[in-house]
């Protein structure tokens, strides 16, 4: 699915909690939206939330009460069986990078358009062109170990916006890297923002939330803070 | 089209694993091969033993022997009681010099025949029933049995029913069989892919939260204990063949021995590819029953 130019909300959360087998609590009741072609920062000392909020957004996880509605889809109703084709409307960028390490790079990106099954011809043009994107168009053969901390981080972002997505979820994107990679990495994350995709980072990178005063939603142990 | 070339690749990625671990491939070929013999060996001597016996029990025919002293006219009391009889078909009278001619043309035994004094066997009438209902049969014996000068009455076709019934028997052991075998090749590829996953955990889990369904994760398992399957039929194909082709050359001389042909028939194309399509529908279900358990425990809740 493409980014299109409407506006209206991409993402509602409405009253959502989150409770835990063994009653740990990571949200409680929270209500905010997120317009199509918007970014936002969600951020918070860890253990805010931040997370989970993400994992209850891409339905990994399952809100305890309330309701997270995508593109006027109502995710906490959705059938299993639907779950895989919703989160093709998402680009997911992994705090733990999630690369597979006895892939080349070229397959790990290839991944999420085999999955939607594309076919092979299509698969390498988009592959390529993501990769380009990224600046990684030269180690396609490599291996992600002998890639460093940022071009790791690149390769996520390939994959995450290779398959053309609506939103961009990103987890701690700038969280093990120097200022000048984050300062990059931002950049994409900004430039992509400019052609229609929702954007979404949670972070705590007081830095970078300075540099793009985006928009904020702030957590506090579990809870949105004004 | 597309959808036909991605199952294609899976097949090409499935034998490239295979190639990729020749020697614990090979293993649970072989295991599977062999376990996968017994039955089919089985069914196959069951089947040539029932060809057997079919061929006899389908002549219901019994054999009068008269007493060596029997004279002329006891064997024509006979032969009158057998043409007065309308249940019966067909007689053939054999004389005592024929049965001894036939036996030194037959087998061999010329020495061993020329060393009795005199002719030891007896006349014989070979009487071919209208019907092969049992109770004709056995009434036929039963009266034949007290005339004068009759030393013995056999229903030639009696063992070869037992043969059948026995043959019964055989195929409810066979079937048992199978289904315990059946059981272990899934829990052998159920296992194989277990051990598939566990290497490949990373790559389940990041294809689900990108968006692969359940069968787009199942599939390359699928493809790769179907495969396992069905290279494990073509073991045991293998190996039943060899059997076959071992004891026929032995029932060649053991039946020279005895002046007859023996030999036992090939599995035919059907039952080869039952054979195959079962082993590789085995490995599939082994493989989907362990992914789809590992895709249950990840499931979160």
């Amino acid at each position: 699915m493409s980014a299109e130019p409407v506006r209206g909300p991409m993402i509602q959360v409405s009253r959502v909690s989150k409770r835990y087998a063994g009653g740990y609590e990571a949200l409680r009741d929270v209500t905010f939206s997120i317009d199509t072609g918007e970014m936002v920062f969600i951020t918070g000392h860890s253990g805010a939330g931040k997370s989970t909020l993400l994992k209850l957004v891409t339905a990994i996880e399952r809100p305890t009460s309330g309701s997270v509605i995508i593109n006027g889809q109502n995710v906490s109703s959705m059938k299993a069986g639907m779950i895989p084709f919703f989160r093709r409307n998402f680009g997911l960028i992994f705090q733990d990078h999630k690369l597979l390490f006895d892939r080349s790079v070229y397959e790990n990106v290839a991944l999420p358009l085999a999955i939607t099954g594309f076919p092979r011809g299509e698969i390498a043009k988009r592959s390529r062109a993501a990769l380009d994107k990224v600046g990684l168009l030269g180690r396609e053969k490599a291996r992600p170990i002998t890639l460093s901390g940022g071009e790791q981080q690149r390769l996520c972002i390939a994959r995450a916006i290779v398959n053309r997505p609506a939103i961009l979820l990103a987890d701690e994107p700038t969280g093990n890297l120097d200022t000048a990679y984050a300062e990059e990495i931002i950049g994409m994350f900004r430039s992509f923002n400019q052609v229609g995709v929702t954007v979404v980072i949670a972070t705590h990178d007081e830095d970078m939330i300075q540099k793009l005063g985006p928009r904020i939603l702030h957590l506090d142990h579990g809870r949105i803070a004004a | 089209m597309n959808w036909l070339l991605e199952h294609l690749h899976t097949l090409r990625d499935g034998l490239a694993r295979l190639a990729q671990q020749p020697f614990a491939a090979m293993l649970n070929i072989i295991v599977m091969g062999i376990a996968l013999s017994l039955p089919a060996g089985f069914y196959l001597a069951l089947g040539n033993l029932q060809t057997f016996s079919r061929q006899l029990s389908s002549d219901p025919q019994v054999s009068i022997f008269m007493a060596l002293d029997a004279g002329q006219a006891e064997v024509a009391a006979v032969e009158q009681k057998l043409k007065s009889n309308p249940d019966i078909g067909k007689m053939e009278f054999i004389s005592k010099d024929q049965a001894l001619a036939r036996l030194k043309r037959g087998a061999g035994l010329s020495d061993v025949l020329a060393n009795f004094g005199r002719n030891p066997l007896p006349d014989a009438f070979v009487v071919t029933t209208r019907s092969n209902d049992p109770a004709l049969l056995e009434s036929i014996r039963d009266q034949a049995r007290k005339w004068q000068k009759v030393e013995h009455v056999q229903l030639d076709a009696d063992w070869a029913r037992r043969l059948d019934a026995a043959l019964n028997v055989g195929r409810v052991l066979v079937t048992l069989l199978t289904v315990l075998l059946a059981v272990a090749l899934v829990a052998v590829t159920f296992n194989t892919i277990r051990l598939q996953i566990l290497t490949r955990r990373d790559e389940i889990e990041v294809s689900k939260l990108i968006g692969a369904t359940n069968a787009f994760i199942r599939r390359p398992f699928l493809y790769f204990g179907a495969l396992q399957g069905f290279a494990g039929g073509l073991a045991a194909w293998a190996i039943v063949a060899a059997a076959v082709l071992a004891l026929n050359v032995q029932l060649a001389d053991l039946g020279g021995l005895y002046g007859t042909m023996v030999r036992l028939d090939w599995p035919g194309l059907e039952e080869v590819l039952i054979l195959l399509g079962f082993s590789a529908f085995l490995g599939w279900l082994g493989a989907w029953i362990s992914v789809s358990r590992h895709l249950w425990q990840i499931e979160p809740r």
